[in-house]
């Protein structure tokens, strides 16, 4: 073999080898996943999406929501999710990624503790951490059911029902850990609030 | 944490160890079987004659060497190709181009198995370029790890030859008989636990407050699936696995780690099979599986404790952690990530506690060898057997064999160089950042994002990343500027190749050795007392070689 054709050749080959693997790793096997995916279990498999009463899609329960005024100020009729990067912009997933000892991030926290602490009448030691910090994602549709039901008295106050009313629908709203044991426990803004606007 | 807490964190790492184990001997085993056997399926004889390959023809290492940087240089040529044309492309979402430097970056990184994103996919890439550029080079740069490890264990097992296999078989076979059927399934069970699989783009929708959303389609399970179990970890998303379509549940999140370590923990039995004495392959695991453990416990005893001024203003170290996942899901997948050549993120690693954040960084300065990527953590860990070997023998006058291989001149050499040279690509690059007058300027004011401490952290993560081939960030670092995407490129090459090329040699050296008999003067390398020095080794090699950079960035932060 000419020693030219025997550089050459491993390159040759390479190139071939990368055009039938492109066409079965980036076409065929992303398309029998997505045939058995939309065949089998298409609700996961499209988002999750969910409905209100009328059968408009609303959101999907995998991704949280803000339940803001334009200015972002909490809407007091509505339970608020968790503080976001990302403003809840579900086209462009981020974090804060602020680290500990940010000067920044030290200012959001006592604001939030100031506002939280104002808008629900409550000592700011009471108020659970992950109202506090910002979530990975931006998008995180879940709070603790600590911060659930700490929001209890101002919704029920907001729309004018029973707080005991509001406590026992946040009490059927919180979902236990994966399995029994992985995770956390938490409640579903988004499913939490739906199920507060057919309360009325 | 609670004591309830603990218990579960404890219940939850018992889940993974015992899945782990249930398929350690199966998968391992399955993995030798698939690389020595002279049998080849149908499918295989016909791409071999489509593409020009004799698949029953063996190759020195030179020529499996060639074979390896001729396929990888391809590949970038390809997946640089792919972005700067994306304009043009179908389901491309109407996103443009990818420029020159990006293209560049995010070409090799994926190539290399890095899966470095100095982009936010979320709102730069489209369908069609994560499918037929980036989601390939998952599959294919994990064959081509697979398949230098394997090359490597022949160097043990066979004696007195000139040939280590063949490349193109080696790659094949890993890929189409073991990535590829496990990605298949972990996607559809991916799909299940809601991890979203379709071509729809964006739902806008009008949300429960009045406000708007943009909710995103995407093929993203396929990708999830091979991302995790090729140790790649590029996100379809910005905020990767802590995405809930990436990632949705705390089951999920488990799973999702499984894949992580699946092959790379079971790549030990492989070894132990191929060269015929299963006990070494439980010393490999052991030295693997105790670094693990103690770094596992670490990073959640840090993040639980939540020291520094923003976690303990805030109650707990959530900042950067998704409610669903709490500390232990996180910290546990972020071990995983780390010390595997993963990096993908269920969680930011640039909020987590100083030394938090620290200890993600040692795991990839480790060299990701506990378990490390798919082959690549094996090649390293036995590149430092190999080192230990050496030690023991020049500290109790043993004759410095491992496996039945006399470790000469040669052989200690390419192991020392192996050892060299990603430190000196991460403390090269990290200084240079800061050295270069011009680019220090570049640096701090439009690269690091956190003040003080933590942006120096940011950009010894970056080249620690980069260099060990991880993928993972402090990402708060904005990396998509002229000197990151060149540097950290570089790094991701030399830090991906120039190991490769050690272990080749290595390979082809011990190959054309005899077997030298077992004698009184042998060091066993089975015993526990060998797994000691190993691990004692792997922590005294990099401890020395990191502490002063460490010292300057998150050990000081942690510790002020």
């Amino acid at each position: 073999m000419a020693s030219s054709r025997g550089f050459a050749r491993p390159y040759w080959v390479a190139l071939r080898y990368m055009i039938v693997a492109t066409i079965a790793l980036g076409i065929v096997y992303p398309l029998a996943v997505f045939g058995v995916g939309q065949l089998a279990l298409p609700a996961q498999a499209n988002g999750s999406l969910i409905t209100d009463a009328g059968g408009t899609v609303v959101g999907s329960s995998l991704i949280g929501q803000s339940f803001t005024d334009a200015d972002g100020n909490a809407l007091p009729e509505w339970f608020q999710s968790r503080p976001s990067a990302a403003g809840y912009d579900a086209s462009a997933s981020v974090g804060s990624n602020y680290g500990p000892e940010n000067p920044d991030f030290l200012d959001e926290i006592a604001a939030r503790k100031a506002a939280i602490a104002e808008l629900e009448g409550v000592d700011p030691s009471d108020i659970p951490v992950d109202a506090l910090t910002t979530s990975a994602s931006g998008l995180d549709p879940q709070i603790s059911p600590e911060y659930a039901l700490l929001q209890v008295p101002r919704v029920a106050e907001a729309r004018g029902l029973e707080e005991s009313q509001v406590h026992d629908l946040v009490e059927s709203a919180i979902q236990g850990r994966d399995l029994g044991y992985l995770g956390n426990e938490t409640v579903n803004v988004l499913q939490l609030n739906l199920a507060l606007a057919q309360l009325g | 944490m609670s004591s309830l807490e603990i218990w579960l964190a404890v219940a939850q790492f018992a889940t993974l160890v015992l899945a782990l184990g249930l398929i350690y001997r199966p998968l391992g085993d399955y993995i030798a079987r698939t690389f020595t056997s002279t049998k080849h399926l149908k499918i295989e004889r016909g791409l071999y004659r489509l593409v020009g390959v004799n698949g029953d023809s063996e190759q020195s290492w030179g020529a499996y060497l060639r074979g390896v940087l001729a396929f990888s240089a391809v590949g970038v040529l390809l997946v640089y190709l792919i972005q700067r044309l994306q304009a043009v492309l179908p389901y491309s979402l109407g996103f443009p181009a990818i420029p020159e430097g990006l293209s560049f970056n995010t070409a090799v990184s994926f190539v290399t198995n890095t899966n470095w994103q100095s982009y936010s996919p979320d709102v730069t890439m489209g369908y069609t370029v994560q499918l037929i550029g980036l989601a390939v080079q998952n599959f294919v740069s994990a064959g081509v790890g697979l398949a230098v490890a394997i090359a490597l264990i022949r160097g043990f097992s066979r004696r007195s030859t000139g040939t280590i296999g063949n490349f193109w078989v080696d790659l094949t076979r890993g890929v189409l008989r073991i990535l590829l059927p496990l990605s298949f399934i972990a996607a559809i069970v991916l799909i299940a636990g809601g991890v979203i699989q379709n071509v729809a783009g964006f739902t806008d929708v009008t949300t429960v407050a009045g406000g708007t959303q943009s909710i995103p389609g995407g093929p993203v399970a396929s990708q999830e699936a091979i991302k995790l179990l090729g140790t790649n970890g590029g996100g379809f998303f910005n905020v990767n696995s802590a995405h809930p379509f990436e990632n949705p549940t705390p089951w999920t999140n488990l799973f999702e780690i499984l894949l992580m370590l699946a092959i790379p923990f079971s790549l030990p039995r492989t070894f132990g099979t191929m060269v015929g004495d299963k006990r070494q392959g439980y010393a490999i695991l052991a030295a693997m599986g105790a670094i693990f453990v103690v770094s596992l416990t670490a990073l959640t005893v840090f993040e639980a404790i939540g020291s520094g001024s923003g976690p303990m203003a805030a109650g707990g170290a959530m900042e950067g952690k998704e409610q669903r996942f709490g500390i232990f899901a996180s910290t546990l997948f972020g071990t995983s990530s780390t010390i595997t050549s993963t990096g993908a993120v269920d969680s930011m690693h640039d909020s987590y506690t100083s030394l938090g954040g620290m200890m993600t960084m040692f795991n990839m300065m480790l060299g990701e060898i506990a378990p490390g990527g798919v082959g690549a953590g094996l090649y390293g860990m036995l590149v430092i057997a190999i080192i230990t070997v050496f030690i023991a023998g020049l500290l109790v006058g043993r004759t410095p064999e491992y496996l039945g291989k006399k470790l000469g001149p040669r052989e200690i050499k390419l192991a020392s160089l192996y050892i060299l040279t990603t430190p000196t690509i991460v403390l090269a690059g990290t200084a240079l950042s800061f050295a270069i007058p011009a680019v220090r300027a570049d640096v701090e004011s439009t690269s690091i994002w956190n003040p003080g401490l933590h942006g120096f952290s940011e950009v010894l993560y970056a080249f620690t990343s980069a260099g060990n081939n991880n993928g993972s960030a402090f990402a708060g670092i904005t990396a998509n500027t002229p000197w990151f995407n060149t540097a950290l490129g570089v790094a991701m090459l030399l830090g991906r190749f120039i190991p490769i090329v050690f272990v080749l040699a290595l390979a082809g050296s011990l190959a054309s050795q005899g077997k030298v008999p077992v004698t009184a003067g042998t060091l066993p390398t089975h015993r526990p007392q060998f797994v000691g020095l190993l691990v004692g080794v792997v922590l005294i090699v990099v401890a020395l070689t990191y502490f002063p950079v460490l010292a300057l960035g998150p050990l000081a932060e942690g510790l002020q």
